[in-house]
């Protein structure tokens, strides 16, 4: 059987993150409790990560799984993971486990074979205890594992298991995070209480591209308040959270701004025109458009979408050291803790050794939300503080309209058709920002803060990672096996709306355009949507989920009326991740309502079933928000957020039925599942309302407004 | 000023302007940290607790608006620490993902159910739209709660 792990190096590189990171030590501690403390450089951001580590460590140690303490990521600690994201976490981090596992187990059991002077095929292991063939006597992993016996680096020569012989991987395991969650304890940074803990506010400029003109701070001041102002950077910290409060609401209003800059009026219009970088991704096109039957055009556009977590973005940072030689630790919600703490480095320009930052969760993490600048935030009041803690909070305004945004995008496609429907030529440009500005990756820090404070650094522009990963060029290749195809981007070069990585980049956009123009090319040519699809779709995996996601919905038996459709769409995640196929059924009253979706989705080898099913219904509910209802609307001045009011998400009302059908395959790799339906979502929805309607709406949301002016 | 009040079954006395938010109070004075800060204005519901047996949002209700009256917070759902039926099928069906909106999930379902014991979907569903929740947790939620009062009516 192929083996269903195994990233294949033909370099020699070692595994996932053993690689760079490839001390045994690094990643699994046997505690004197009889636990296995397991330290991996990724994060719990709610999508239920450490569950599935913890099942591959218990499963390739042969421990009990109650056994297993996931040890939250710490950078004096942890392997030094890189960013959660992309998907990427059970292929990175669950790898290196695998393999850093099995080996563990092989050195436990030598060390036993040795202790007990017999062959080490005479010794077996059962939750951590060890047996020696015909004697009474047994050890243990905590017993054998004195210190030092893992301070050796790893080497991927033993084998792990065969997955036909799993107990633990591949079947349903509950989140070791939930029963806290459920129960009401406290588990996330905002409840972490530090000794002489102070609480501390931010105030933002009245936009964001506008510099402190003055500032009265007496009305603070009167409250009792600490008030810490550095360049444009303005900042409050009290002993009780309601007076930090309190005062950072007074000394807002006693803030006088001074507009230096002013937002675009189109962003469409700007992202088209704005100075960008321009690339060619794949051109088998030639020079000149092919000669065909007909050619069709089509103009796609997604708006900024913001991250807009239940709960705002904390952090908690103290100093302490000299003057002279400060040093910092922080507590943070953040993706990469070794990327905030390069960045933090840059900002307060001290040593990356003299800070440490420590994972803590937050609230839903979908991408580079504002957890790395209240971090920065966290630090610059607590520089004020006198060596006490300061926890800083976002408001609910600040985390809607200050955390970097999805990029706006928008796409132009051209497709060349044979007489018999046969796409010969498929054009795709596409208009976006870069989509990261995450920590770690420029010289300049990204942290918001490191823009106001005086002696600050102007904010990077968002940059695309090369494909596959890509950004906003993510699955703009089309999944059809097209024999002529011209993909390029204009990367826009500079950032008046400050943007970066939100949950699948440009895929969400790139996949609503592409899925939309297949349905338009389909109904051009009265070729049934899925028929159409199939023609022109060679990847045998592909073709499995949009047959079983048409299959399972009963897409032949569906009756469409002027108020009901169906649509479909699929995409495989960034061209080499999970292959996912959406039906989408809606009803068109006043405004669109998603009945139900349908997804069928292949992650290859599934490690825990009901988290990929979580999975994927979560980023099925969270696209379907995204495409009916958001758009970061901002005026000239301002991004013009107030609240929830100004941006809504699905409710429970509007929420879908929703059935996944998940394809397992043993003998496959796992990929990512988190953001596998993110664009198909979009697409097949707007091909629903098409299906029921006849009208094409080609602008994101695909709200009751959108349709009116898709229809005049 | 001190105010006093009832939180889970217990008489408490605070120390705190009258016109803090009684989420700052349950959290930072009082320590119960299973309400959740999520917006300040009573519109996403990660803050909800039950006032005399009413949900409310603990993030725009005042200190001084409780004083003489009895507050449920979720650490108060469960009674000699076993989980509510409602936790509990939380926990059966893995009804979360990031897990913040739902401490206010289970005090509005809590506080339904107390007073409607059989809901109809539609019920629920408007029930819960003050209810906010940015992972996509709902379908779950939804049948978890429908599972709690099930048993909660047949005990």
């Amino acid at each position: 059987m192929a083996d269903p792990l195994l990233v294949k190096r033909p370099d020699g590189a070692l595994p996932g993150s053993l690689q760079g990171n490839p001390e045994l030590g690094q990643w699994v501690r046997f505690a004197a409790d009889g636990t296995v403390q397991v330290t991996a450089g990724k994060v719990e951001i709610g999508q239920g990560i450490l569950t599935a580590l913890s099942q591959i460590a218990a499963e390739e140690l042969d421990v009990a799984p109650a056994r297993i303490r996931m040890v939250g990521a710490d950078t004096t600690l942890s392997p030094n993971e890189g960013v959660t994201s992309g998907s990427l976490s059970i292929q990175d981090s669950g790898t290196a486990l695998r393999y850093a596992c099995a080996e563990i187990r092989a050195i436990l059991l030598a060390e036993a074979a040795e202790e007990f002077g017999v062959p080490v095929d005479q010794v077996s292991v059962r939750d951590g205890t060890i047996t020696i063939r015909g004697r009474a006597s047994t050890t243990s992993y905590w017993a054998l594992a004195h210190p030092g016996l893992l301070d050796r680096r790893a080497t991927a020569s033993v084998a792990p298991k065969d997955p036909s012989t799993y107990a633990i991987v591949g079947h349903d395991a509950p989140r070791l995070d939930l029963p806290d969650k459920v129960m009401g304890r406290p588990r996330y940074v905002h409840d972490l209480v530090l000794p002489e803990m102070l609480f501390g506010r931010v105030v933002r400029p009245s936009s964001p591209w506008a510099e402190l003109a003055s500032l009265d701070e007496s009305a603070a001041h009167a409250l009792g308040a600490t008030v810490v102002r550095d360049g444009s950077f303005v900042g409050v910290f009290a002993a009780r959270e309601d007076m930090a409060v309190r005062a950072a609401d007074r000394l807002a209003a006693g803030a006088r701004w001074r507009s230096t800059r002013t937002l675009p009026d189109h962003i469409g219009a700007f992202l088209r025109s704005a100075p960008a970088e321009h690339k060619v991704l794949i051109d088998t096109a030639g020079g000149a458009e092919a000669a065909g039957a007909r050619v069709f055009r089509a103009s796609y556009a997604k708006p900024f979408i913001a991250h807009a977590s239940i709960g705002p973005s904390c952090a908690i940072a103290q100093w302490s050291g000299s003057t002279d030689d400060p040093r910092l630790t922080v507590h943070s919600h953040t993706q990469g803790i070794f990327n905030l703490r390069a960045d933090l480095a840059k900002a307060f320009r001290i040593l990356e050794d003299h800070i440490v930052v420590r994972h803590v969760e937050g609230a839903g993490c979908y991408g580079h939300n504002p957890a790395d600048d209240v971090a920065m935030d966290a630090a610059l009041l607590a520089r004020a503080a006198g060596g006490r803690p300061v926890q800083v909070a976002w408001t609910r305004q600040q985390e809607l309209a200050w955390g970097p945004f999805g990029s706006a995008m928008e796409v132009d496609l051209v497709a060349t058709v044979g007489e018999d429907g046969s796409i010969i030529e498929w054009r795709h440009e596409l208009f976006s920002h870069g989509h990261s500005s995450r920590p770690g990756r420029d010289p300049r820090p990204t942290l918001l803060s490191s823009y106001y404070m005086a002696d600050g650094f102007e904010l990077p522009v968002a940059i695309d990672m090369p494909l596959p990963n890509g950004g906003s060029e993510r699955n703009a290749v089309p999944g059809y096996a097209f024999d002529r195809q011209h993909i390029s981007k204009h990367r826009v070069t500079e950032m008046p709306i400050r943007v970066s990585a939100l949950r699948s980049l440009g895929a969400y956009a790139n996949v609503f355009a592409i899925e939309s123009f297949m349905d338009e090319l389909a109904h051009a040519h009265g070729v049934d949507p899925v028929a159409y699809r199939l023609r022109h779709l060679v990847d045998p995996r592909g073709r499995a989920v949009v047959e079983a996601a048409a299959q399972r919905a009963g897409w032949t038996h569906f009756a469409t009326t002027e108020s009901r459709g169906h649509g479909i769409a699929w995409a495989r995640y960034k061209n080499v991740g999970a292959w996912a196929a959406v039906v989408a059924e809606v009803e068109l009253g006043h405004e669109v309502r998603v009945t139900r979706l349908v997804c069928a989705v292949d992650v290859g080898m599934v490690v825990n079933p009901d988290g990929v099913i979580n999975q994927v219904e979560g980023g099925a509910i969270q696209a379907t928000s995204w495409a009916l209802k958001e758009a970061v609307r901002f005026d000239r001045e301002r991004i013009a957020i107030d609240g929830w009011e100004e941006y809504p998400i699905l409710k429970f009302s509007e929420v879908p039925e929703i059935v996944v059908e998940l394809i397992d395959r043993k003998d496959q790799p796992s990929l990512g599942a988190g953001e596998a339906v993110q664009g198909p979502i979009g697409a097949a929805i707007a091909n629903a309302v098409f299906d029921a309607l006849g009208v094409r709406v080609r602008t994101l949301p695909l709200t009751a407004e959108a349709i009116a002016a898709a229809s005049g | 000023m001190p105010s006093t009040f009832v939180v889970n079954d217990v008489p408490r006395t605070v120390d705190a302007p009258a016109d803090t938010a009684l989420v700052h109070v349950l959290r930072n004075d009082l320590g119960l940290k299973g309400t959740r800060f999520g917006c300040g204005t009573g519109h996403c519901g990660a803050c909800h607790v039950l006032l005399d047996g009413r949900t409310i949002a603990a993030c725009d209700t005042p200190l001084w608006a409780v004083a003489g009256k009895s507050v449920t917070t979720v650490e108060g759902l469960s009674r000699d620490g076993t989980p509510h039926p409602l936790q509990r099928a939380f926990l059966d069906l893995q009804a979360a993902q990031c897990g913040y909106c739902v401490s206010g999930i289970l005090m509005t379902a809590a506080g339904l159910l107390a007073s409607e014991p059989d809901p109809t979907d539609a019920r629920l569903r408007e029930a819960l739209d003050r209810n906010l929740c940015r992972c996509g947790a709902h379908v779950r939620m939804l049948g978890a709660i429908r599972a709690a009062a099930k048993e909660m009516r047949h005990g």
